[in-house]
């Protein structure tokens, strides 16, 4: 019929759990885990089932299947046969991390873990429809990211004032990415559902964030006094009190920012 | 529980282990009750497992030994296995196939019901979304229970869990309702002592009259555990759905029953799955575990508090894990908040209610209730990081706000957690508790609360 589908299957360990149970009573051989030997091959199947095709016939059709596969390996154990197998047969992969879903980190979609395949074709859709530049912030988000998970090891045996400000400054600004950007409550009408304009200006802001903040620093301000911007908590709390329809309040929240920072290191220079 | 008529056979072909098989069977049926009468007239229960080539497996209750090839009978009884059941079972103490083991006669039944119930039909099924009041605060604030839901509790070997599990048992209501409430208790190969800390606990408080009881005691045979959660079941499905009551079960301890499973498994020589438990453990469990819940147009409702104590305190041992799969949630205990002396020691961060945010807000709990629990959750896990952080670097190594959260994780365990076994907290207590624990943090770093929220109820 020419449309595109969504197909969500949850769990796929549970429906490898029944191809478990019946494998035994045939009595067959077990493979990994009392896993029937054909287990890949079965999963393969499934997940080999999506795609998009041009339909043959008329009218000319163009239908799509995106298949969303659950997996609940026990304990968390992302070595697990049906785990790694899955692994083998798609190209995205959001890995939901326990410690997340225990501080409530909704959803809780582990960045470093997570990728997707797609990369490349989807950065195209952002330049079209968004902004040229999405591909440019995301990757600033990423690296901030990345650079927080290497500096927490050091924090680890550290502790966080062995850091210089720099540094710290990418400690406070991740925080501020995860909770203003990667978190979200589904129960809240606003911060239910994110547009992409919203996204792309969310991120954006938090990169300004970052590089003013950078700049003030480099300029002697002490980052007790970035910590100290009111714009923070308005940022962190931006995708809740902001609709899709108000993104010019977006605008406005960024004009601040840039004037506080202004202020911050205004003063500086006064003294 | 004994049944007239039947085909009575005296060809016994072997016997092995909890096992014994007959020969020459003509029309026997899967799970067919089997009355078994020894040489010297003494009677046992069984249940078909397998028919076929003339041959019947069964199964017996109370254990094989003494029973020899020659002179034992079997007589198949033509039914399936039923439990007896009657507004008169409430108070009464049974054995784990419900026979009375409070020295009274059999109550006067009203109905046998199959003690594998009956399906309910899933479109009958309604949400469940009631909240249950049980006064300890970590689950009503936390974890709330909702009517109709299994909710596990993890545990472990020598911990609390069955202190908690009674205190519910006690404490549990629901706001502002007087509705007809009824405990049913399955004790499945617990100690004598367990079972009786139970039975006296529910006595004492006066709970005993709207309470039912199975015990199966560890040194009775284990194959019997096979049938405890199931009758026990049954008895709470006449409560709730032909009586309207609201019954909560406790089926205590689940790992027994899986090891009982293992043990049959292991006599009929079934090809083994995970750590030896047989396939099919995760389809036999699911066929408790759903048997909780609530339907369109009836009254009553099922409530399961299923606990169960992990293997060496190990959550990813296939009974926790496959139980997981099955239930809304769990409430898991943590040995290291054990050792601390504190009680109930649940381990929030791992436990979870699923069903919790359709039975908490506006009208039931309170508007708060939901952000403010999110906001405790993540304030703790920040406080376990802080405190790992302590233990390396040293408190003076820790920054201003780093202090504010070791100070959360105290009061959280110090005065929220804790909670002694007798004191039934209301919800407006438990969510003040909250607050207080939130209102240890700058307001910069709420961030999961609404701001009218916090204008509100924030403790300066």
């Amino acid at each position: 019929m020419g449309k595109d589908v969504v197909l969500v299957a949850d769990s796929t360990s549970r429906w490898a759990e029944a191809l478990r149970e019946m494998s035994g009573r045939l009595e067959e051989m077990p493979a990994e885990e009392g896993y029937p030997s054909y287990l890949a091959s079965r999963l393969a199947e499934f997940y080999e089932r999506a795609g998009r095709v041009r339909a043959a016939g008329s009218p000319d059709r163009d239908g799509s299947v995106t298949l969303i596969g659950a997996v609940s390996p026990s304990g968390g154990d992302f070595t697990e046969p049906v785990t790694t197998h899955t692994m083998r047969f798609i190209k995205t992969f959001w890995a939901l991390d326990a410690k997340l879903a225990y501080s409530r980190h909704y959803p809780s979609i582990n960045w470093m873990n997570s990728y997707s395949g797609y990369l490349g074709d989807i950065a195209k859709w952002w330049g079209e429809n968004i902004s040229e530049d999405w591909f440019n912030i995301r990757s600033e988000v990423y690296g901030i990211l990345q650079r927080e998970d290497t500096l927490k090891e050091i924090v680890r045996l550290l502790g966080p004032e062995a850091l210089p400000d720099e540094e710290k400054l990418i400690l406070e600004v991740a925080r501020m990415i995860k909770i203003g950007l990667l978190q979200q409550n589904s129960f809240d009408d606003v911060d239910t559902y994110c547009s992409p304009e919203k996204q792309f200006k969310l991120m954006k802001l938090l990169v300004d964030f970052y590089k003013q903040g950078q700049q003030a620093i480099k300029e002697g301000s002490p980052l007790s006094d970035i910590r100290a911007m009111s714009s923070i908590t308005s940022i962190l709390k931006a995708r809740m009190d902001i609709k899709d329809d108000e993104m010019p309040k977006l605008d406005q929240l960024s004009t601040d920012m840039e004037k506080e920072f202004k202020s911050i290191t205004g003063v500086k220079v006064s003294n | 529980m004994t049944a007239e008529g039947g085909v009575q056979y005296s060809k016994i072909a072997e016997i092995k282990g909890p096992l014994v098989i007959v020969d020459d069977v003509d029309n026997a049926a899967f799970d067919e009750l089997v009355e078994i009468e020894t040489n010297d007239g003494e009677r046992r229960l069984g249940k078909v497992l397998e028919v076929g080539n003339g041959k019947a497996i069964v199964q017996v209750f109370e254990g094989t030994s003494g029973l020899s090839i020659a002179g034992t009978n079997a007589k198949f009884v033509g039914k399936v296995m039923e439990m007896p059941v009657s507004k008169e079972v409430l108070g009464r103490v049974f054995d784990g196939l419900g026979r009375p083991k409070d020295g009274l006669p059999d109550p006067i039944a009203d109905k046998f019901i199959d003690i594998n119930g009956e399906p309910m039909n899933p479109e009958q099924r309604e949400y469940p979304k009631d909240f249950i009041q049980t006064g300890v605060s970590v689950i009503d604030g936390m974890i709330t229970l909702v009517r109709g839901q299994k909710l596990p509790i993890f545990s472990g070997s020598g911990m609390s869990h069955n202190l908690l599990a009674a205190q519910i048992a006690r404490q549990a209501s629901v706001v502002g309702k007087q509705d007809d409430f009824a405990v049913v208790f399955a004790a499945i190969g617990v100690q004598y002592s367990e079972a009786e800390y139970f039975r006296r606990s529910l006595e004492e408080s006066g709970a005993l009259k709207r309470s039912v009881l199975f015990l199966n005691t560890a040194d009775d045979p284990a194959i019997e555990r096979i049938i405890t959660p199931r009758v026990a079941l049954t008895v709470a499905e006449y409560l709730a759905f032909e009586l309207g009551m609201h019954v909560l079960v406790i089926l205590t301890d689940m790992t027994n029953y899986a090891e009982a499973l293992r043990e049959i498994s292991a006599a009929r020589e079934e090809v083994p799955g995970r750590k030896g438990y047989p396939g099919y453990l995760y389809t036999d469990l699911s066929t408790i575990y759903e048997r909780a819940g609530k339907l369109n147009g009836r009254k009553g409702s099922v409530t399961q508090v299923p606990i169960l104590s992990m293997p060496s305190d190990d959550i990813t041992h296939p009974i926790p894990d496959l139980t997981g799969y099955i239930t809304e949630g769990q409430v898991v205990l943590g040995r290291d908040l054990f050792r601390q002396g504190i009680y109930p020691p649940v381990n929030i961060l791992m436990s979870l209610s699923r069903l919790m945010k359709d039975g908490i807000g506006e009208g039931s709990t309170r508007e708060d209730h939901s952000e403010v629990s999110n906001q405790v959750y993540d304030a703790y896990s920040r406080a376990q990081e802080v405190r790992a952080l302590a233990g390396i670097v040293g408190k003076a190594g820790l920054t201003d706000i780093d202090l504010k959260y070791m100070d959360v994780g105290d009061v959280f365990e110090k005065e929220f957690l804790t909670q002694a076994t007798d004191e039934s907290r209301t919800i407006e207590e438990t969510l003040n508790v909250l607050w207080k624990i939130v209102s240890k943090l700058p307001k910069n770093e709420i961030t999961k609360i609404k701001d009218k929220y916090v204008d509100q109820y924030y403790q300066e």
